[in-house]
């Protein structure tokens, strides 16, 4: 512990669970208490560690949906049916339980307020949890970077944070690619080139891109900003993988 | 089934452990590939995470770095990477 309080190296930290917030149907934000935490950036994950009484070990990366709040540490996890972490997150966690975690994780995915806008932010499910990092801290520095969140979900009730959305003065595209509910008349496909050519700035406007999702999520976003003529350096990306 | 291309990853995921190893975020650290030259931020290059972790140039698709981990230690083979840019 010596040599992580002078290099600031991470490490292994005991997290303990205050609360447990379902915000779908398969999706819920756990708040974590970590003592010493020290503080992070909007955009930041952190990496979980379970341990088994055998001593196998799984790990997977989450990233931190909460803005910088003393130790408070909020996670979105989506329940991954034959995941080997995910399940144990969502349906097991109970507030006092305790898990191990590493962070704050990241100086590429991240944004401040302070970079200013406009600000194109394109999620694929819970890739929406950075970004909603990063809304909340626009909110909270009362930053009027322009905001355009383009988020794709399942269905209604699939949609991550969606009556928080509302309130936070940005624009919020959505498009459910699986089930729309009756006199749905926004976007009901994947994201592609032609949405995001309807949708986004022009690339004129240079804006600052974030775009986190699956990887074919991911992959396919990137390929549609490209086409329109944005500036790869514009654009920053974060996948997250098919095991959960 | 999940096919190859769904577990391809990006250095984003490589921040944890060589955060832990060096006491420096990496992330956003340029790094020059030694097959084609390309030079892009680590977050920008593709992981592959199974026994190991393979990192692939984005561009070309080289092998740049690979890691393994056991009995308490960490290998990291960096022949494939011709320069990383580390700030001061």
């Amino acid at each position: 512990m010596a040599r992580a309080a002078v290099s600031g190296r991470l490490s292994w930290r005991v997290a303990d669970v205050l609360d447990v917030v379902s915000e779908t149907p398969r999706v819920k934000t756990i708040v974590f208490d970590v003592p010493g935490w020290p503080g992070h950036r909007a955009g930041q994950h952190v990496d979980i560690r379970l341990t088994a009484e055998d001593g196998y070990q799984a790990q997977r990366s989450y990233s931190i949906a909460s803005t910088p709040d003393g130790t408070l540490v909020e996670l979105t996890v989506e329940r991954l049916d034959d995941g080997e972490v995910s399940p144990y997150l969502t349906d097991e966690l109970r507030p006092g339980d305790q898990i191990e975690l590493r962070g704050p994780v990241g100086g590429y995915f991240v944004w401040e307020p302070t970079q200013g806008g406009p600000l194109l932010l394109v999620a694929g499910g819970s890739g929406v949890a950075p970004l909603m990092a990063m809304i909340r801290a626009r909110d909270a520095a009362r930053s009027d970077a322009e905001t355009l969140l383009l988020l794709s979900s399942r269905g209604w009730d699939d949609v991550i944070y969606r009556d928080e959305l509302e309130t936070l003065g940005l624009d919020v595209v959505h498009t459910l690619t699986r089930e729309q509910p009756p006199g749905w008349t926004g976007y009901s496909r994947r994201i592609d080139a032609e949405l995001l050519a309807e949708v986004a700035w022009p690339a004129s406007e240079s804006p600052r891109v974030y775009v986190c999702g699956s990887t074919r999520f991911v992959d396919a976003a990137a390929d549609g900003l490209l086409a329109l003529g944005y500036d790869a350096s514009w654009i920053r990306t974060e996948r997250f993988g098919a095991t959960g | 089934m999940t096919g190859v291309a769904e577990l391809r990853l990006d250095g984003n995921a490589l921040g944890g452990l060589l955060g832990e190893l060096f006491g420096v975020d990496l992330t956003a650290t340029p790094c020059t590939c030694g097959g084609c030259g390309a030079r892009e931020q680590m977050a920008c290059l593709d992981v592959y995470v199974g026994a190991g972790i393979i990192v692939r140039c984005c561009h070309c698709d080289a092998v740049m770095i690979r890691i393994v981990q056991g009995r308490g230690r960490t290998w990291l083979d960096l022949r494939g990477v011709a320069s990383l840019e580390l700030e001061e």
